[in-house]
């Protein structure tokens, strides 16, 4: 059984490493965005199969606390590179969502005095 | 009061799982002492910030919601094995479609659940989210069947609200 | 051999199952991720690993390790990689679609060097 668990965390590292190069390629912001979240997900999957590989509950919780920083990096991540800041409370970003529209309307003006 | 006492007991559980303390010597009434701390002051928290309603504590809809995971299930394992096909074919031969999927629900709760069970189907992917309905990128045409999506918000929709009576009117 | 010993190897084999069945899923949503055209749809390659890759992991996991704390455990780490990971999809898609990225739209069916006639070939 620890051949075949080290054989999936062997697999595993693989995945990673192939998702590693799509951050490193990825033509655009959210390609890298995306690679992160699912490199994150690979590696909570690690860390559990490790936990099992050398017997230590210990890394579970680990994987627990890395699944929930990868999650909030990501949402940070996005807010930052759409806001341009972190300030902005999530309550108020309806409010300045209306902002966002109405300057995204520029390639169409609608007044046509 | 039963959201809060329906909170409570969630929060505990979660600490009595994380801590894994169940012996009262040594300093251990103390950690446990801190726990009921802290899940009285997470409970308070959530009392001042006047989100402790259905939404936030669904334990009232729990047995229908984890009904419904069950089902949603069935279809996340169908439409793996499909996306896995297209993925996986030595020539990649996909025709992807931006869809606009029509959406009629009670509920902040039912529309939260439809929007996430659409993400969570491989092969479609809750683009933008507007009043009357949700933008869907699909990988392919054949998993743009609008008789899938009806079915999808009919359920969650009886998962998360229960049965339309008369007087919620059937417009649909 | 007890009843307890079959049913502990029985436990095994389905974990096997499951694991191997989880780790083909992941390995097919990174190839997918370097093998589609454009950010939408990798997008959905990357979620095949999300859902039913890792929940096969982890089922493969707690079958492994029996009744205990930590089975408990490896649960609480599934419900939280099934509810947050179609949240941070969603998340992405809306910023690049917010973004004005376009998707491409048309069929994409990349030549491959069988498709062409004999004749074409030789040429």
């Amino acid at each position: 059984m620890y051949i075949f668990n080290f054989i999936i965390a062997l697999g595993m590292a693989g995945a990673m490493a192939i998702m590693l190069s799509r951050l490193f390629a990825g033509p655009t912001l959210y390609d890298r965005v995306l690679a992160v979240n699912s490199f994150g997900t690979k590696t909570v999957l690690f860390l559990l199969i490790f936990s099992q590989l050398v017997g230590r509950g210990d890394a579970i919780d680990i994987a627990l606390l890395y699944a929930l920083i990868n999650f909030v990096a990501t949402i940070a991540i996005l807010k930052f590179f759409r806001y341009r800041s972190l300030e902005i409370a999530l309550a108020q970003m309806s409010l300045r969502r209306a902002v966002d529209d109405s300057f995204g309307e520029d390639d169409e003006p609608e007044d046509q005095s | 009061m039963l959201y809060g006492v329906g909170l409570s007991a969630i929060l505990g559980l979660l600490w009595l799982t994380l801590s894994g303390n169940y012996t009262l010597s040594g300093d251990y009434p103390l950690i446990i002492m801190l726990g009921i701390l802290s899940i009285l002051i997470s409970v308070g928290i959530t009392l001042r910030m006047r989100i402790l309603d259905r939404e936030t504590v669904p334990i009232v809809r729990a047995p229908h919601l984890i009904a419904y995971w069950a089902w949603l299930g069935g279809q996340i394992l169908a439409a793996n094995i499909s996306v896995l096909k297209l993925i996986m074919r030595p020539d990649v031969d996909i025709e992807p479609r931006l869809v606009r999927v029509p959406v009629d629900l009670r509920s902040g709760t039912a529309r939260c659940v439809y929007a996430n069970s659409i993400t969570l189907t491989p092969g479609t992917v809750t683009v933008d989210v507007e009043d009357d309905g949700y933008l869907v990128h699909a990988l392919d045409k054949s998993m743009t069947d609008p008789a899938g999506f009806a079915e999808m918000a009919l359920r969650s929709d009886r998962a998360a609200d229960g049965q339309r009576t008369s007087e919620d009117g059937e417009n649909s | 051999m007890s009843a307890m010993e079959v049913w502990h190897y029985i436990l095994l084999a389905i974990s096997v199952a499951s694991m191997t069945a989880g780790l083909v899923f992941v390995l097919a949503g990174a190839i997918g991720v370097i093998r589609m055209p454009d950010f939408y749809t990798r997008m959905h390659a990357a979620g095949v690993t999300d859902t039913l890759g890792a929940e096969l992991i982890v089922l493969g996991l707690m079958l492994q390790s029996g009744l205990t704390l930590t089975t408990v455990k490896l649960a609480l780490v599934g419900l939280l990689l099934f509810l947050t990971s179609p949240t941070s999809t969603h998340a992405i898609a809306n910023a690049a679609h917010k973004a004005k990225l376009k998707p491409q739209l048309k069929r994409h069916r990349p030549e491959h060097p069988a498709d062409r006639g004999p004749e074409e070939r030789k040429s």
